[in-house]
């Protein structure tokens, strides 16, 4: 019976996080809009894009090879199990021992290691651009997590996402100041890797500026529908991870009552969208920077993340 | 197990250490300067926070000296120098960021050793906060060494002598005539190499340092 | 009794010898040989096996070599371990030749030394007295020295047996001292006998250095990697994967033989070097591997990496035993073998991929290939299985090992010493980057061959590669699967090794509900490969149905978008000095002194303009270029007593007479 609800939960968290995620990114750009004072698309616009180009013709270059087909599906599993597997609105997820952190992260460096295979794919430079870059920025974004990683493992003892959080809610985390410091630097990772300014314009098509979209350039129709939910897909896994591990009220325990639960997705819900006005105001604020600064700034969050991993491993209380 | 108190001391502090490394980072001299204040204004806060521990009401006076001079005055003073000797857009480092982002990391783990074994029996409270503080005067110290303009050299220094102070605060037991002479000191160093940036100025028509090695009497 | 079979298959290889010398310039010569080695390599495979399970101990003392010491071999279970490993990748490697090696042009270079090749790397493996772990490790010097300079025509290889040569010799040398140290100078040179008499601790650390520079210099240990990315690439495409593959993990077993058994009980200190050497030789191993565009030279610079990687497992495991903590040691042991294990399965996949890529195309600069993947479809899948796996990406096996050394490295903080404190995050750090910038490596490799668009007409005209060929890079790539699909089953397999030198073996893994695997606790960590393609596979296909049901499933082909302005050219698709141009701004600057030299000719001129990228291998410049110009200006020096007049010579004589009777006079 256990096993059934806690099946039925996880469930239910995969295909909450899939129907959220066009709506947080349309969210982020409606509030961006209303910054600069325009009036922005409706916020259900992703899914009217996201049908509509399922409905479409996929035009495929003449040299693209079955890889490139196969894609888009690997990455969405991939990212898909992943932002699965970070708790939500309720901790205690049924298959959160088959991969913990460590696996999170990988399993999101494969969907980019196959996202750049699909950018060198059909042989045009813009492809190229934008897989050099990526993994540019992937070296420094990857090992900066890691190094948040070790810093929370060490401080809560586990590197499973659900004892995480349930030890974020406990009362023996204090502020300490490893966890601010990798709070920092996991902004500054979310960033990088969701493709936002100052890191990467998600609304470009200059070459110039381009990095995630240089890598899809070439795709169209379903192909494209499916890179697009695991963009989103992304975004509303990094808000989750920052929301779980840092603002964790509100998650319900496993074997809460219903009363629980809807608190978690209300909370959940508020986090969301509390994460998307702060990264609207961010975007807006600053300005995107040049590639070559982005080494700079993610080299920051990787200092960050060692110097957080030092302090723990240096004392027990910091 | 030690409690909040504890935790949004040892916070404060970190956060100072943060400043400082984001004090490393910065290649612009008005951003140095708006991040300086903030550095000022994290001691502030840090001392004021020792002071409603340690129920200490001097150190009240400190941080309101370190808030006002600190982190108002010597900056606006600061910037109205820059504008006059218009160096302003200058951006300058001698090593990039990453050689000394790294060279940082090193000096706080080097200053969290030493302390933490040290002062091994100290109260643990005390401990850490010495052991950040050593590291906001080592990064001040690195950024005197890793900078070329003459101004973000004293900005170095006055960093150095926060560290200083927050040392001396978490120390528990540093008298107020000790911080206003200390303060009345770095005010007078301001105010004569403010004088003497000036002459530089005059003489040479620039402040680089590199540029002025060159005029060395010694040398040909 | 298991010993004596492994003999015998180790004489039956050396028996192949001179039959390949007979049969030489017969057509079926290399079927001949190829097919039997990799017969009798599957036996030796399976003696192993039945070893490790068994986890029995068998010796034998043959009456070979010197008189009094005879030849001792032995098979315990780290030997039965490593004889696997060696005997899995000899067997995939002579299947591979049986279908690459049709194309050797100069196959009585090649077909006499391979069999003795394998032979010697196995006895390496089995040897029990320091006389014959030497000896065979001589002769698995001079084997491969031998097939590197098989294509002896072309300078390059030449000169990489040459400095192959020098640094095989200093390594034997480092371990030549090291055994000296070890026994004592009771003469005694049986490995029991070594167990038994423990030096004194300075000795001791001077045996750790002497075994790590002279292992660590046949493995491939910054800085004494200089001759790996020159021989490995030289030798012909199944012996590079058995050197770099195969014969790198000899030197970790000659390691770990010395370090973790004979030497006794370590002293802490000794982990920092082994963890500073396996951190830099990471770091550096895949930043050197990201310039170039020779793919075999890639890969080879990239086992430099993957050698770090073993290093920083074994460093941890050496201070976690010098602390007395037995289970974080068996964990970062485990960890460390079985990336031994994983890199040796990988990398030969990789090698054989490059081996058909040269075949097909004659080509092994990635810059002159591209498009690989219409014209050579099943190589491409294999070499992409093993680029996914060396990336460490899960659910292949490199996350694994990865994951392990991790988990490993967050136990360390209950280390007690200020050393390892400061250390260990640092290393941390170091292998979380090497990842990250082998995933990159490895995208350049995988994308600049095999994807795109054919950059010359060898590239465009190559055909798919032989059963034979594709046959051995199969069974490696479903092994690759599997280990990383059922870790459980190798982590218990390598208990008895753990436990043999540690005392200590990992919780066991079979078992566990789902064939989860947990290190330490479960409450801490667990990780479940089979779940974790299970879930991915499953997504997959609902997504794939779904679209299949409710999207249009339409598709046309046309001529790339490319933003509107597709440039027909093949030049203006991507290289690999343009894929790695910003990785090269980033680390190049400062690490390889990377210089980009644009020169743009006049405007009215149509000369094309030039971008020259000017790399420069500081190691080699600061520690081997002064060494060679030393020993060369030493050399002229001393080459004046050649031309020695006669009374000089004579008076030469008289001097060491004299100089000799002073010695006796004032010694007594």
């Amino acid at each position: 019976m256990v096993l059934t609800r806690d099946f039925f939960f996880q469930a239910g968290q995969m295909l909450l996080v899939l129907l959220l995620s066009p709506l947080l990114t349309g969210f982020v750009r409606k509030v961006k809009a209303r910054l600069l004072r325009r009036e922005g698309p409706p916020l259900l616009q992703p899914y009217r894009d996201l049908i509509r180009l399922t409905r479409k013709e996929v035009v495929l270059a003449q040299n693209a090879s079955w890889l490139f087909r196969v894609i888009p599906y690997i990455i969405f599993a991939g990212t898909w199990v992943a932002a699965a597997l970070v708790p939500t609105f309720r901790s205690g997820l049924l298959f959160s021992w088959t991969a913990d952190l460590i696996a999170i992260i990988a399993l999101l460096g494969s969907a980019r290691f196959f996202l750049a295979l699909a950018g060198l794919d059909v042989g045009t430079s813009f492809g190229g651009i934008g897989a050099s870059r990526e993994m540019m920025i992937a070296s420094l974004a990857e090992p900066a997590m890691l190094m948040i990683m070790f810093t929370l493992a060490l401080i809560v003892g586990s590197t499973q996402l659900s004892a995480m959080a349930a030890f974020m809610l406990s009362s023996q985390v204090g502020l300490r100041v490893s966890l601010g410091l990798a709070l920092l630097a996991l902004i500054m990772v979310a960033i990088a890797e969701n493709a936002r300014i100052p890191v990467d314009n998600p609304a470009t098509h200059l070459e110039l500026t381009m990095v995630h979209e240089a890598m899809v350039l070439e795709y169209s129709g379903r192909h494209l529908a499916l890179i697009d939910l695991t963009s989103e897909l992304k975004l509303l896994l990094y808000v989750s991870l920052i929301g779980c591990l840092f603002v964790p009220w509100g998650i319900a325990a496993p074997g809460a009552g219903a009363q629980a639960i809807a608190t978690g997705i209300a909370t959940y819900v508020a986090k969301l969208a509390a994460g998307g006005v702060l990264l609207a105001l961010f975007e807006t604020a600053i300005a995107k920077m040049r590639v070559f600064r982005v080494p700079e700034f993610l080299g920051v969050a990787l200092m960050l993340g060692l110097l957080a991993a030092l302090l723990r491993f240096v004392s027990g209380s910091l | 197990m030690h409690g909040i108190t504890f935790d949004i001391a040892h916070l404060l502090a970190g956060s100072l250490v943060l400043v400082s490394f984001m004090q490393l980072y910065q290649d612009r001299l008005y951003a140095l300067l708006n991040i300086y204040a903030l550095h000022a204004l994290v001691l502030a806060a840090s001392v004021a926070w020792q002071a409603f521990v340690q129920d200490a009401p001097h150190l009240y006076v400190t941080a309101a000296i370190a808030l006002l001079f600190k982190a108002i005055v010597i900056p606006i003073a600061l910037h109205r120098i820059i504008v006059r000797l218009g160096i302003h857009r200058e951006i300058e480092t001698v090593v990039g960021v990453g050689p000394t982002m790294l060279l940082g990391i090193g000096l706080v783990a080097l200053s969290m050793v030493v302390m933490l074994r040290v002062t091994a029996e100290a109260d643990p409270l005390a401990r850490e906060d010495l052991a950040f503080a050593l590291s906001v005067v080592l990064l001040g110290l690195l950024m005197m060494v890793t900078r070329r303009n003459a101004v973000s050299q004293v900005v170095g220094f006055m960093s150095l002598e926060n560290g200083l102070v927050l040392a001396a605060t978490g120390a528990k037991g540093m008298p107020l005539v000790v911080e206003i002479s200390v303060a009345f000191s770095v005010l007078i160093a301001f105010i004569v190499i403010g004088i003497f940036l000036f002459r530089i100025r005059e003489r040479f028509d620039s402040v680089d340092l590199q540029e002025l090695d060159r005029f060395r009497g010694e040398r040909q | 009794m298991m010993v004596l079979y492994a003999l015998y298959g180790v004489a039956a290889l050396l028996v192949l010898a001179p039959i390949a010398v007979t049969l030489t310039f017969s057509p079926r010569a290399s079927k001949v040989i190829y097919g039997a080695s990799l017969i009798i390599s599957v036996a030796l495979g399976a003696i192993g096996l039945n070893s490790l399970f068994d986890n029995a101990v068998s010796a034998a003392a043959l009456p070979l070599g010197l008189p009094w010491i005879g030849a001792h071999f032995r098979i315990d279970a780290l030997a039965a371990f490593f004889v696997i490993v060696v005997n899995l990748g000899g067997a995939t490697a002579s299947l591979f030749a049986l279908g690459y090696g049709r194309h050797e042009e100069t196959p009585e270079r090649v077909l006499p030394f391979y069999p003795i090749y394998l032979a010697a790397m196995n006895l390496v493996v089995l040897a029990d007295d320091a006389f014959s772990f030497l000896v065979s490790w001589e002769f698995m010097s001079l084997t491969s020295w031998a097939l590197v300079i098989a294509h002896h025509r072309d300078r390059e290889n030449m000169r990489a047996g040459y400095v192959y040569l020098l640094m095989a010799s200093f390594g034997t040398m480092a371990l030549l001292l090291a055994f000296g140290l070890l026994t004592g100078g009771n003469g005694n040179y049986v490995f029991d006998a070594i167990r038994a008499t423990h030096p004194a601790a300075a000795l001791s650390a001077m045996v750790l250095i002497l075994a790590l520079l002279g292992a660590g210099s046949k493995a491939g240990i910054v800085p004494l990697h200089a001759w790996l990315p020159l021989a490995h690439p030289a030798a012909p495409s199944h012996v590079s994967a058995l050197m770099s593959g195969v014969m790198t993990k000899v030197a970790v077993y000659g390691f770990v033989r010395i370090v973790f058994d004979l030497v006794g009980p370590p002293a802490w200190w000794w982990s920092m070097a082994v963890l500073a050497a396996g951190g830099i030789s990471a770091v550096m191993g895949v930043l050197y591997a990201l310039m170039q565009h020779d793919l075999k030279r890639l890969l080879a610079y990239h086992t430099v990496e993957n050698i770090g990687i073993i290093y920083i497992g074994l460093g941890l495991a050496l201070a976690f035993k010098a602390h007395g903590m037995a289970v974080a040691a068996a964990l970062a042991l485990t960890a460390g073998l079985f990336h031994v294990f994983n890199h040796s399965v990988f990398k030969s996949l990789l090698f054989f991929g490059a081996g058909s890529v040269l075949n097909a195309t004659g080509e092994r600069d990635m810059e002159h290939l591209g498009g690989l993947i219409h014209r050579m479809p099943q190589t491409a899948f294999v070499f992409l299985v093993g680029c996914v796996a060396i990336s460490a990406l899960p659910p292949l096996n490199g996350f694994v090992s990865e994951w392990l050394t991790f988990q490993a490295i967050l136990l360390s903080p209950q280390l007690p010493s200020w050393g390892l404190k400061l250390l260990v995050p640092a290393v941390g750090a170091l292998l979380a980057l090497s990842a990250a910038l082998a995933a990159a490596c490895f995208v350049k490799a995988f994308g600049v061959t095999f994807l795109g668009r054919p950059r010359t007409p060898a590239a465009a005209k190559a055909r798919e590669t032989d059963s034979n060929s594709l046959a051995a890079m199969f069974a490696l790539a479903a092994l690759c699967f599997v280990a990383g699909i059922l870790p459980g089953i190798f982590i218990d397999a390598l208990a008895p090794v753990t436990h043999a030198l540690l005392g200590m073996s990992m919780p066991h893994q079979s078992g566990l509900d789902w064939l989860t695997v947990v290190p330490i606790a479960e409450s801490r960590s667990s990780y479940n490969g089979l779940l974790v393609f299970i879930f991915v596979t499953l997504s997959g296909s609902i997504a794939a149905f779904a679209i299949h049901r409710l999207a249009s499933d339409r598709l046309r082909r046309g001529p790339a978008w490319d933003c509107g302005y597709p440039d027909p050219s093949l030049a203006t698709q991507y290289t690999a000095s343009s894929f790695a141009q910003p990785i090269r701004r980033v680390y190049g600057s400062m690490v390889f002194r990377a210089r980009e030299i644009g020169e743009m000719p006049p405007p009215g001129s149509i000369a094309p303009a030039r971008l020259t990228v000017e790399l420069r291998d500081l190691i080699w410049d600061t520690l081997y270029a002064p060494v060679a110009v030393v020993i060369g200006f030493a050399t002229e020096r001393i080459n004046i007593l050649q031309f020695l007049t006669i009374r000089r010579y004579l008076s030469l004589v008289f001097a060491a007479l004299v100089f000799l009777l002073l010695v006796l006079a004032i010694w007594s």
